[in-house]
């Protein structure tokens, strides 16, 4: 309780407000609708920290990248971690399509999800390299460098073609092969095992 | 030690990490023969544990690991802060309090900046409840071992008394605006890490806590404050929170699509599924503690729901033919650990012992083949299912059904 409010329920007190009397000589005041602590946040502030990429583009900075530039900084800066084609680790393996018909996941264990067979958002991909990686360096990356990255992990997914740009137009615009695969929670207590 | 029967007090202590008084001495510490004869230790600005007990977590992996809370050595349903289980994304970042701050912003009415300061002027709560990284239990499910302990097997689960402002104070104060529907929670750790949350969980119950038991957040739990929305799974309590955006729809962060989904039998995969479902675990007797002698032994435990307080726990000590209902420990919380005690005696003959617990929703704990049914046996979070411990003659226990 900061000192004005109990000056205030003193002075509540002294006067014989009625306001919410609960018994003799006791006082409550009502919570206000606002406190306004804090101070209005500035646009700059909002712009430095708002880096999220939604699935329609919004977020999506200007700049553009393809694969062919994407390769080099892979090469450079994500080979060591996710292997020299995206598939051999140690970390996350981010290529694969396998397999392609059905989304077996639920029943077989041994399948290891990739970008090209799980991830049912294309701009994730963008959001998520620019906020977190390299792992050694986040946050290091300019947008050219990250719709690179990204172009080439979508081309070596063989999701989008090995020329094609990907810029604020055109990465909403491409369509993963497990969109539609996602569905909401069913689950809601009560007796039913979902 | 000799070869004679050993107490329980002496297989706790052993489980637990604690020293002998031997090993003490060695490590130049003395313990005298009668402590009534010498006087004591002086008062001290900050206690310590005794340096006969040694609980300690189970790291794995380094920046981006768990580390297990010791399930079997609590008492009670709190975890005290340094034992809480860890996970991290990229690390525990340091963050200077005095500069701090929290930017709630998008779909408001004032986008604002808070200091700690101003989130501590807000009129503030606290409650106990557990916190569960939504993986917990995966050796149970897809790689069960004898040789796992409560908390190998469930160390991803605890539980503290948070305190801090709840959201909807703040959200009132900052003037959601008509048709906002989620909000991204976002960390000032080097994942960034972000989660969306639909806006009713705000109205509900959750919170920006700056306290955990009676102090500042530890570091490794999100100092200076976090994201807590109470019974839902541990990646949506964003740590070390620094900007919360109000939108009208989800974000799609590469967590709550790539990671935490839940792929189902029917080939789909089940999106935001926070809730954390009914759950017990007994934590004693069980790996690798070792009953000496038949007779009367406390079998004990923790359960938990993410939907509301546990009504019941039941326990099978004959693998699951009869199944009796075990004492709650007061206080039975919504949302928080729950002690459960159970008195057995012991014929000393091989068995299985189970514990189901069921919520006020009437939510009951499956078996694994229930929840292998539901969800396929390639789901990767949320493995809510009974866990089983076998005796055997030899009084050792193991994980896991045998025979």
């Amino acid at each position: 309780m900061s000192l004005r409010t109990l000056a205030a329920i003193v002075a509540l007190a002294l006067v014989g407000s009625t306001c919410g009397r609960a018994e003799k000589g006791e006082v409550r005041v009502a919570a206000p609708t606002r406190y306004g602590f804090g101070r209005p946040a500035t646009a700059a502030e909002v712009r430095a920290w708002d880096i999220d990429v939604m699935p329609d583009g919004t977020g999506l900075p200007p700049g553009s990248g393809a694969a062919s530039q994407g390769a080099a900084i892979y090469a450079r800066k994500c080979a060591a971690c996710h292997g020299k084609t995206g598939t051999e680790g140690p970390f996350d393996r981010l290529v694969g399509r396998e397999p392609r018909e059905r989304f077996p996941f639920g029943r077989d264990p041994r399948l290891v999800k990739t970008i090209g067979n799980y991830w049912p958002y294309a701009t994730t991909l963008y959001d998520y390299i620019n906020r977190a990686m390299p792992l050694d360096a986040p946050g290091s990356l300019k947008p050219n460098e990250v719709y690179s990255l990204v172009a080439f992990l979508l081309s070596r997914n063989e999701i989008i073609a090995d020329t094609a740009v990907m810029n604020a137009a055109t990465l909403p615009r491409v369509v993963m092969p497990a969109h539609d695969r996602f569905v909401t929670d069913t689950r809601r207590g009560g007796p039913e095992i979902r | 030690m000799t070869d004679g029967p050993i107490s329980r007090r002496a297989l706790l202590a052993g489980a637990a990490g604690a020293l002998g008084a031997q090993a003490l001495e060695r490590a130049g510490l003395p313990v005298p023969q009668d402590p009534t004869k010498v006087p004591g230790t002086p008062v001290s600005p900050l206690g310590q544990r005794s340096p006969f007990e040694r609980p300690r977590r189970v790291p794995v992996g380094t920046g981006q690991g768990i580390s297990l809370t010791p399930l079997q050595n609590l008492s009670g349903i709190v975890t005290p802060a340094d034992l809480h289980f860890e996970r991290h994304h990229a690390g525990v970042p340091a963050i200077d309090p005095q500069r701090y701050k929290l930017l709630i912003h998008g779909m408001v009415e004032r986008p604002t900046m808070f200091d700690l300061e101003a989130l501590k002027r807000f009129p503030s709560v606290s409650r106990l409840c557990f916190l569960e990284c939504s993986g917990n239990g995966f050796p149970s499910y897809r790689d069960i071992r004898p040789d796992l302990t409560p908390q190998l097997v469930d160390g991803l689960t605890s539980t503290s008394e948070w305190t801090g402002v709840l959201l909807s104070t703040l959200f009132r104060d900052v003037g959601v605006k008509p048709g906002a529907r989620w909000f991204l929670a976002e960390g000032e750790d080097a994942a960034v890490m972000a989660r969306s949350i639909p806006l009713e969980k705000a109205s509900d119950d959750a919170m920006i806590a700056y306290g955990q038991n009676g102090e500042a957040l530890r570091p490794e739990q999100g100092y200076p404050a976090r994201l807590l929305v109470p019974g839902w799974e541990g990646n949506a309590n964003v740590k070390w929170i620094r900007r919360i955006e109000i939108a009208d729809r989800p974000f799609m962060t590469r967590e709550e699509t790539s990671k935490y989904s839940d792929p189902l039998p029917d080939c789909t995969a089940r999106l935001f599924s926070f809730a954390m479902d009914a759950k017990s675990v007994i934590t004693f007797p069980a790996y690798p503690v070792t009953l000496p002698d038949k007779g009367w032994w406390e079998i004990e435990g923790l359960a938990w729901s993410g939907r509301g307080r546990v009504r019941r726990v039941d326990v099978s000590t004959d693998a699951g033919r009869h199944w009796a209902p075990a004492e709650l420990q007061q206080p039975v919380l919504p949302k928080c650990h729950t002690r459960f005690r159970y008195l057995w005696t012991w014929d000393g003959g091989d068995t299985t012992l189970l514990s189901r617990a069921a919520d006020e929703t009437g939510y009951v704990q499956p078996t694994l083949d229930e929840l292998r049914q539901a969800r396929g046996r390639g789901t990767t979070y949320h493995f809510n299912h009974i866990r089983a411990w076998t005796v055997r003659r030899d009084g050792t226990v193991v994980f896991g059904l045998e025979g």
